[in-house]
């Protein structure tokens, strides 16, 4: 295995193996928890100093949380118990912009994802949420001299008013479900980025999310506007190290493609197994706009996570690849959601999920093709690997076809791996985990060829690591 | 040395399928294990390669004075030994180039990284190992078995077993379902492995193989046990009477209970 793979690997390493330095302390930590209740959306507020407009919008958020049920399909979740987790923990730590002046044990936590080195060798610039806040954001001169703005979520609110107004929360209300309203009342970290017109960035940029500790939420809200003709790639990563009780993660992403802009955002979540993770992730496709998805889940205990994109322009497209894997007694609820509104538009979902000794994966897709969507095609294909006779995988695709002339196409596949299949790998010489591997990589072969090069190669290696533990990570 | 098969009893499906099996493959020759179907020759193929499909009651299986009874499969070929398939699964996602490296790969005791290519020759030895049994070079970059007729998938299985290079081979019946062209190959391979000092054990429920290449040994297997054993002869009694007669001769029950 090259030093570079090996690198890439460390900053998604299964959870088990990640643990927090030796002298860590959160003993100066500032945090808030308790009941969700007005008096604590407030005193969020305060402790960001924020403008009157968005606790206002906080509040609202709030009373749609305390009126919306909990949605009858979430399984899986009986441990969770919203009033007596942490809302809001802000580290002993201000923004640096140098990885130097990071307190010494979040840095070490920081070295040891091996984030100083991707930072260096592929990134244009990264940001790093440990508990709620942004406590490093590197940025590289590229950014700055094509006028990229890329800042914690907080600062933009404050330096940014306007722009951050016109798209916060507009393009995933929060009144939709009882999640997003949870997640728009007790929002913190993230991060902002934007794009302006005809910029293209050749390298991705990079939010990297760390959760220290047992019983506490993370809420980090990431917004990212593409202005026309603009071109980026964004990476999520996220980790924490396996604790003694759960804790929760209720993330939101929001994107806005204007028109003729293409962005790229790739996910590779690997919380520890004891992380609950929702996550609400949506785009809005202009004209001639392109929006791609990759949603990569691995980690977790349970996770509810679908990328969505409205196409809402002519000629807008989309592609939604979501690969996940549910190794143990793990539970994904994981799909897709494409709404199209413009003529001509093009929208493509490929699930794949593979679920292994005692794993669940679920299947949950919308397609929706409004009246006037002219000629739009949208095809959505759900692959699930079936590695054993304790795992299963459930589709529930669903359809909501309002225009003629559109065209929609499901097809689903469910493939298992027998003592046969793997008898006959293990008489060529391979280990039972060995010829699983193989048949998982093949299994994905179709979206790795389809995803960058170097996500691939990270996927790629974390499948190895999880089904054959062989060729460690030294 | 050789690989040995000794006083095996085994189960299949909750049958009781082998009643005490003992046999020798010994360096450089070939074995034909002939018998009728339902005699237990696909459950010997399989307890010796290390099936978890068949459960080992009694006995034991030597690979070059190895007792290599408790080695699951994948040990028993880095050993030397290699059971080529009667009928071969469909492996999806995997191309037969992918499975030839991996194996190559192990064999040789590179496990570190599964699939790195060390030896840039593997793809000329590849691209031979096909042409030999008749294939084209698109093969390897098929998925494994998946809507090969019954031929290719013998022909691959001859073409794998080329890669791997073992010196023990099971041939768990190599001419079924094979034309006229597919006998041949066979034959020339197994004469071509004999050459170069491996040693085969060719099951067979038929002796039109035997016309290509000759058995140095023949041994009868019927209701899991081995009824008879010599030469060339005892093909040409089965050619000429049949396994009925030859039961009756021995007095012994044929199959099919």
């Amino acid at each position: 295995m090259t030093e570079e793979k090996r690198e890439a690997i460390r900053r998604f390493l299964p959870s088990p193996e990640l643990k927090l330095p030796e002298g860590f302390s959160s003993s100066g930590y500032f945090i808030i928890k308790g009941k969700v209740e007005k008096s604590l959306v407030e005193e969020i507020s305060r402790a960001k100093n924020e403008p009157e407009w968005m606790l206002k919008l906080r509040l609202k958020a709030l009373e749609a949380y305390e009126r919306l049920r909990f949605p009858n399909w979430v399984v899986g979740v009986e441990e969770l118990n919203i009033d007596e987790i942490a809302h809001y923990v802000r580290p002993d730590a201000g923004l640096a912009r140098s990885w130097e002046d990071i307190p010494e044990d979040i840095r070490k936590v920081y070295e040891s994802l091996r984030l100083p080195e991707a930072e260096k060798r592929a990134l244009a610039g990264i940001s790093f949420q440990f508990e709620s806040e942004t406590v490093y954001l590197g940025i590289k001169k590229l950014l700055e001299e094509k006028k990229v703005i890329m800042l914690p979520m907080e600062e933009a609110v404050q330096r940014y008013p306007d722009i951050v107004k016109q798209y916060f929360n507009k393009i995933f209300p929060y009144a939709e479900h009882k999640f997003a309203a949870l997640h728009t009342a007790l929002w913190s970290g993230g991060v902002f980025v934007y794009v302006p017109k005809g910029v293209r960035i050749p390298q991705p940029v990079e939010a990297f999310f760390f959760m220290a500790s047992a019983l506490e939420g993370q809420f980090e809200h990431t917004l990212l506007i593409a202005d026309e003709n603009s071109e980026i790639q964004f990476i999520e990563g996220c980790s924490a190290p396996m604790y003694k009780r759960y804790s929760f993660h209720d993330g939101m992403v929001e994107i806005y493609a204007h028109r003729g802009s293409k962005v790229k955002f790739v996910t590779l979540q690997n919380w520890s197994g004891n992380v609950i993770n929702f996550n609400n992730k949506r785009a809005i496709a202009e004209d001639n706009s392109t929006v791609q998805w990759l949603e990569g889940s691995v980690g977790s205990r349970v996770s509810y996570v679908y990328p969505s994109t409205i196409l809402r322009g002519d000629n807008s497209r989309t592609s939604i690849y979501t690969v996940s894997i549910s190794n143990g007694k793990k539970l994904k609820d994981t799909g897709a959601k494409i709404i199209a509104l413009g003529k001509n538009a093009a929208g493509k979902i490929v699930s794949k999920s593979i679920s292994a000794n005692g794993g669940t994966n679920i299947y949950r897709g919308l397609v929706r093709i409004s009246k006037g969507s002219m000629n739009t095609v949208v095809s959505s294909s759900c692959d699930s690997l079936i590695l054993d006779r304790e795992s299963k995988s459930l589709t529930y695709p669903h359809n909501q076809i309002e225009e003629e002339t559109a065209s929609v196409s499901h097809e689903a596949k469910t493939g298992t791996i027998s003592e046969e299949h793997l008898f006959y790998m293990r008489s060529r010489g391979l280990t039972e985990g060995e010829a699983k591997s193989l048949m998982v990589l093949g299994f994905l072969e179709d979206v790795l060829v389809d995803i960058p090069f170097e996500m691939a190669s990270v996927l790629n290696s974390v499948v190895q690591l999880e089904f054959s533990k062989i060729g460690g990570t030294g | 040395m050789p690989l040995v098969a000794e006083g095996v009893e085994a189960e299949a499906g909750g049958k009781v399928i082998l009643k005490g099996v003992t046999l020798e493959l010994r360096e450089g020759e070939v074995l034909a294990v002939m018998g009728p179907n339902g005699s237990g020759k696909t459950t010997l193929a399989n307890v010796i390669a290390g099936s978890p499909s068949v459960s080992l009651k009694k006995g034991r299986i030597l690979i070059d004075g190895e007792d290599v009874t408790e080695l699951p499969p994948e040990e028993r070929v880095l050993r030397g030994l290699m059971l080529l398939f009667q009928s071969p699964p469909e492996i999806k996602g995997v191309k037969l180039s992918t499975l030839m490296i991996a194996s190559f790969n192990k064999r040789r005791g590179l496990s570190s990284d599964l699939l790195k290519v060390t030896d840039p020759s593997i793809f000329s030895k590849m691209r031979s190992s096909l042409s030999v049994v008749g294939l084209s070079d698109e093969y390897l970059y098929r998925e494994v078995n998946v809507g090969f007729s019954g031929g290719e998938k013998k022909r691959s299985e001859l073409a794998q077993a080329m890669m791997l290079d073992p010196k023990y081979v099971i041939m768990d019946e190599p001419d079924s379902g094979l034309d006229i062209d597919g006998l041949r190959v066979v034959g020339e391979i197994i004469s071509r492995m004999k050459r170069e000092g491996k040693s085969v054990l060719l099951i067979t429920h038929y002796t039109r193989l035997f016309s290509t290449v000759k058995p140095d040994r023949i041994s009868v297997l019927m209701r899991g046990r081995i009824v008879a054993q010599g030469g060339m002869e005892i093909a040409e009694e089965i050619d000429r009477s049949g396994y009925s007669k030859l039961a009756e001769r021995l007095g012994v029950e044929l199959n099919n209970d």
